[in-house]
C-alpha cells in the first residue's frame, strides 16, 4: 500500500449507524484522477464525505499520505485536502475575492490577515481558473458557472495534495464544463495533484479519469481504468436503465427505439443517417437501417433505433445475405430513404446503386 | 479603499459614543450644563446636587446601557451567525424571556425567603434561564428545517416564559413587586456601581472571547462542511458560540430585563455601514454600535414623557421592528431573483 497516496481497506459508509455501502477498496496515487460513476442516490456522495472526515466512516480505514485519516488534525488534514461540494454557499457581502480567500485558512495566524504571500496565491488561484475579472464582484450575484469556479479557486488556493470534488460539473454548461475539467487535468499533471469526484458525465469521466469507481446501492461494483470498466452492456447495468441504450465505445446515449414491424427502410452510412434515425424515432415510426459496416459512424445509433439492422461485419465485402435481406426489407417497407448518392459511396459500396435500383423497380 | 471606510466607520461609530455618552449625562428632569459634568467626571467638582445625580444615578445608568447594549448586539451578531439567519436574536429566540423567567422565579424565592441574593447569582439563574431555552431552540431547529420556523418556534417559547413569568410576578406577594414589575418589562434604571463593574467584567471577558473566535467565525460563514474542511472543530465552535450567546444575553437580562430588537436591528446596522461581514471588524462594530443604540434608547425612554418613564423594550422595538419587517422584504427579493 506503500506507493498509494490514497487508499481505503473495507471502509463501510453510512447514515446513523446504519450500514449504506460497505467493502469500499479504492486506492490512488499521486497526480492520479478517479472519479465514482453510478446511479442518483447509489452513495457517491455519502462515501465521498466518509473519506473527507465529514461523515464518520461506520467501519474500515481511510489513509492519506501514509497515516490514517482520524490522526490527522483539523489543521494539517486542511492542508492537505480540500473540497468542492454540492452544498450552496450564501456568504453575505463578501466579494468574489473574499470567498477564494477563506481557502488560505490553514495558513494564517490567529486572526487570519492575509499576508502578501497570501494574497499572492489567491490571484494566483483566480487566474488559474480564469476568473480575474470576478474578483470584486459580489458572490451572491455571480451565476451558477461562475460560483463553481470561483469555489474551485478556493480549493486550489488551499494548496492541498488532494482535492475532493462532489458533482463539480453539474451546474456547468459544456464550455464550462470541459474548461473546468482542463483545469483539473492540469493542475493534476503539473502539481501532482490528486483528485477525486463525482460525475454524472460518463463520457467525460472516460476521458479525464486515471481510474474510476462504481457505487452500486450498496457496494463499490467495479473499480479500475475506464478501459476495464467500460465494457459493453454494462453501463445499462450499472444504471439499470430500463429505457433507452448508452454505448460504452463511442458514448452515444439514444432513447428507446420504436418497436413494430419496420415502415421505412433507411439506405445510409458514414455518419449521414444517424440524423434520420433519430427524427423517424421522434416521430415514432419503426424502421430498419441498412447496408451497414460494423465500423460504421451510423452503425451505433442504428443498433441503439432500429427495429432491425442489416449489417456485415467491419472491413469485410457485403455479402449474398445481407442483399437478400436488404431487399427483402424494399419490399416490406412502405418507404425507402437513402441519404447518399453514388459519388459518396465510392467503389466499396457499389451495391447501393443495385438495392436503389431494386426499390425503384418496386415504387418504393 | 476598503480599509478607509472601515476606519471611518470605526470614527462615526466612536464619536456617536462619545456624543450619546455625554448627552445621557446632560439630558434629564434636572439639566445638567456640559461643562459641569466635564468638571465631576474630572474629580474637580465632587460635592452638590449635580455631582450625585452624576456620579449616582446617571453615570452608572448611562454605562449599563453601552455595556449591555454592547453585550446584546453581539449575542444577536453570534446567533445570526450560528444559525446562518439574520433575524435571530437573543429575544426573539426566546432565551432573553427564559433567562427572564428563572431569574424572576430567583427573585421572588429570595423574597419570600428574604435572603439577599447577589448580582453573581442573578447572572447565574439568568445563565441557566437562557441556556433551557437555547436548549429548546437547538432542540425545534433540529426538528425543522425551515429557518422561518425556528424563529416562530423560538416566538412561542418566548411567550410561555413570559406567561409563566408574569403569573409568578401577579401572584408574589411583596411589597418590592413593583421593582421586578419594573425588571421584567425591561430598564436601565436603578443600576448600583457595583452591577457595573460586575456586568462590565462578564460582558468584556466574553466578548474578548468572542472576538479570538472571529477566525472560525469567518470559515463559519461559509457553510459547516467548508468550516469543517477548514479545519475548525465544528463541535467545540457550535458548543462556544452557544455559550457566549447565552452569557451576553443572561448577563444583560440580569440586570436590565428582557431588551428587545437591539440583538437583529445593530448586526444589520453596522453591516450596512461598514459593507463586510467579516467579523473581525463585525465584533468590535456590533459591539459599538450596540453601545451607541441602546444608549440613544435609553435616553429618549427616560425624557421623552418626563417625569413618566418607558420601558426600554418599548423604545428599542420601535426602532427595532421597521428593520427587522425590512430585512425580511429584502430577502425575500434576494431570493426571487
Amino acid at each position: 500500500m506503500e506507493e498509494f497516496y490514497f487508499y481505503t481497506e473495507g471502509l463501510t459508509v453510512g447514515y446513523e449507524g446504519v450500514p449504506l455501502i460497505k467493502h469500499i477498496e479504492i486506492r490512488l496515487k499521486r497526480g492520479e484522477i478517479l472519479t465514482l460513476i453510478g446511479p442518483n442516490g447509489a452513495g457517491k456522495t455519502t462515501i465521498l464525505k466518509s473519506i473527507i472526515r465529514q461523515l464518520a466512516p461506520l467501519g474500515g480505514v481511510v489513509c492519506l499520505d501514509g497515516k490514517r485519516m482520524q490522526e490527522f488534525s483539523g489543521k494539517e488534514l486542511s492542508r492537505k485536502l480540500s473540497v468542492v461540494l454540492t452544498e450552496r454557499v450564501r456568504p453575505e457581502l463578501m466579494t468574489c475575492e473574499d470567498v477564494v480567500a477563506t481557502g488560505r485558512y490553514p495558513y494564517t495566524g490567529r486572526f487570519g490577515v492575509l499576508s502578501e504571500k497570501d494574497l499572492r496565491i489567491v490571484r494566483e488561484s483566480m487566474e488559474l481558473v480564469h476568473i480575474q475579472e470576478l474578483s470584486d464582484r459580489d458572490f451572491t450575484q455571480t451565476s451558477d458557472g461562475q460560483k463553481q469556479r470561483v469555489m474551485l479557486a478556493r480549493a486550489i488556493c488551499q494548496e492541498p495534495d488532494m482535492i475532493v470534488l462532489d458533482e463539480p460539473t453539474s451546474f456547468l454548461d459544456m464550455k464550462y464544463k470541459l474548461e473546468f475539467l482542463s483545469i483539473i487535468q492540469n493542475m493534476s499533471r503539473t502539481r501532482n495533484l490528486s483528485v477525486i469526484m463525482s460525475l454524472h458525465e460518463l463520457d467525460l469521466a472516460g476521458r479525464i479519469s486515471d481510474k474510476i469507481a462504481c457505487v452500486r446501492g450498496d457496494r463499490i461494483d467495479r473499480f479500475g481504468t475506464p478501459e476495464e470498466i467500460f465494457s459493453e452492456g454494462y453501463v445499462q447495468e450499472l444504471y439499470r436503465m430500463t429505457v433507452g441504450s448508452y454505448d460504452e465505445r463511442t458514448g452515444n446515449l439514444e432513447l428507446e427505439p420504436v418497436r413494430g414491424e419496420p415502415e421505412v427502410l433507411v439506405l445510409s452510412g458514414n455518419g449521414t443517417g444517424t440524423a434520420v434515425y433519430r427524427r423517424l424515432q421522434r416521430e415514432g415510426i419503426p424502421f430498419a437501417a441498412g447496408i451497414l459496416w460494423e465500423n460504421d459512424l451510423d452503425y451505433p445509433s442504428a443498433k441503439a433505433l432500429a427495429a432491425e439492422v442489416v449489417s456485415v461485419k467491419a472491413f469485410c465485402r457485403i455479402d449474398e445475405k445481407a442483399m437478400n435481406r436488404a431487399k427483402e426489407l424494399i419490399d416490406t417497407c412502405r418507404q425507402v430513404i437513402c441519404t447518399m448518392d453514388g459519388q459518396e459511396t465510392g467503389e466499396f459500396y457499389q451495391e447501393l446503386k443495385e438495392l436503389l435500383e431494386y426499390a425503384k423497380r418496386q415504387g418504393k | 479603499m476598503k480599509n478607509k471606510r472601515y476606519v471611518l466607520s470605526f470614527i462615526i461609530l466612536g464619536m456617536l459614543l462619545l456624543f450619546f455618552l455625554a448627552l445621557n449625562l446632560c439630558a434629564g428632569s434636572v439639566q445638567v450644563p456640559l461643562r459641569a459634568v466635564l468638571d465631576i467626571l474630572g474629580g474637580r467638582e465632587a460635592d452638590g446636587t449635580f455631582s450625585d445625580i452624576i456620579m449616582e444615578i446617571r453615570f452608572p445608568r448611562a454605562l449599563a446601557a453601552a455595556v449591555l447594549g454592547g453585550a446584546l448586539a453581539l449575542s444577536g451578531y453570534l446567533l445570526q451567525t450560528f444559525f446562518h439567519n439574520p433575524i435571530a436574536g437573543p429575544f426573539i429566540l426566546g432565551i432573553s424571556s427564559g433567562a427572564k423567567l428563572v431569574v424572576a422565579l430567583v427573585m421572588v424565592f429570595s423574597l419570600g425567603w428574604a435572603v439577599h441574593v447577589s448580582s453573581m447569582i442573578m447572572i447565574a439563574a439568568a445563565f441557566v434561564g437562557a441556556m433551557i431555552s437555547m436548549g429548546f431552540v437547538l432542540l425545534m431547529s433540529r426538528m425543522m428545517d425551515r429557518m422561518s420556523m425556528l424563529i416562530v418556534s423560538g416566538v412561542m417559547i418566548g411567550y410561555i416564559c413570559s406567561a409563566v413569568t408574569d403569573f409568578i410576578v401577579t401572584f408574589a406577594d411583596d411589597s418590592n413587586i413593583v421593582n421586578l414589575h419594573n425588571w421584567s418589562k425591561g430598564s436601565f434604571s436603578g443600576i448600583s456601581w457595583e452591577n457595573v463593574m460586575l456586568m462590565s467584567a462578564v460582558t468584556f471577558l466574553a466578548s474578548a472571547m468572542v472576538f479570538f473566535m472571529s477566525k472560525p467565525i469567518s470559515a463559519y460563514q461559509m457553510g459547516e462542511s467548508y468550516a469543517r474542511n477548514m479545519g475548525v472543530n465544528i463541535q467545540v465552535f457550535r458548543a462556544l458560540l452557544v455559550i457566549l450567546s447565552s452569557v451576553l444575553s443572561a448577563c444583560v437580562t440580569a440586570f436590565a430585563g428582557p431588551v428587545s430588537f437591539v440583538g437583529i436591528a445593530v448586526p444589520h446596522l453596522v453591516k450596512s455601514l461598514f459593507r463586510t461581514t467579516k467579523p473581525i471588524l463585525m465584533i468590535p462594530g456590533c459591539f459599538l454600535g450596540g453601545a451607541v443604540f441602546c444608549l440613544l434608547c435609553d435616553l429618549l425612554a427616560r425624557i421623552l414623557f418626563a417625569p413618566t418613564e418607558l420601558s426600554i423594550s418599548t423604545v428599542t422595538a420601535v426602532f427595532g421592528a421597521p428593520i427587522v419587517i425590512f430585512i425580511m422584504i429584502r430577502r425575500k427579493k434576494e431570493r426571487a431573483e
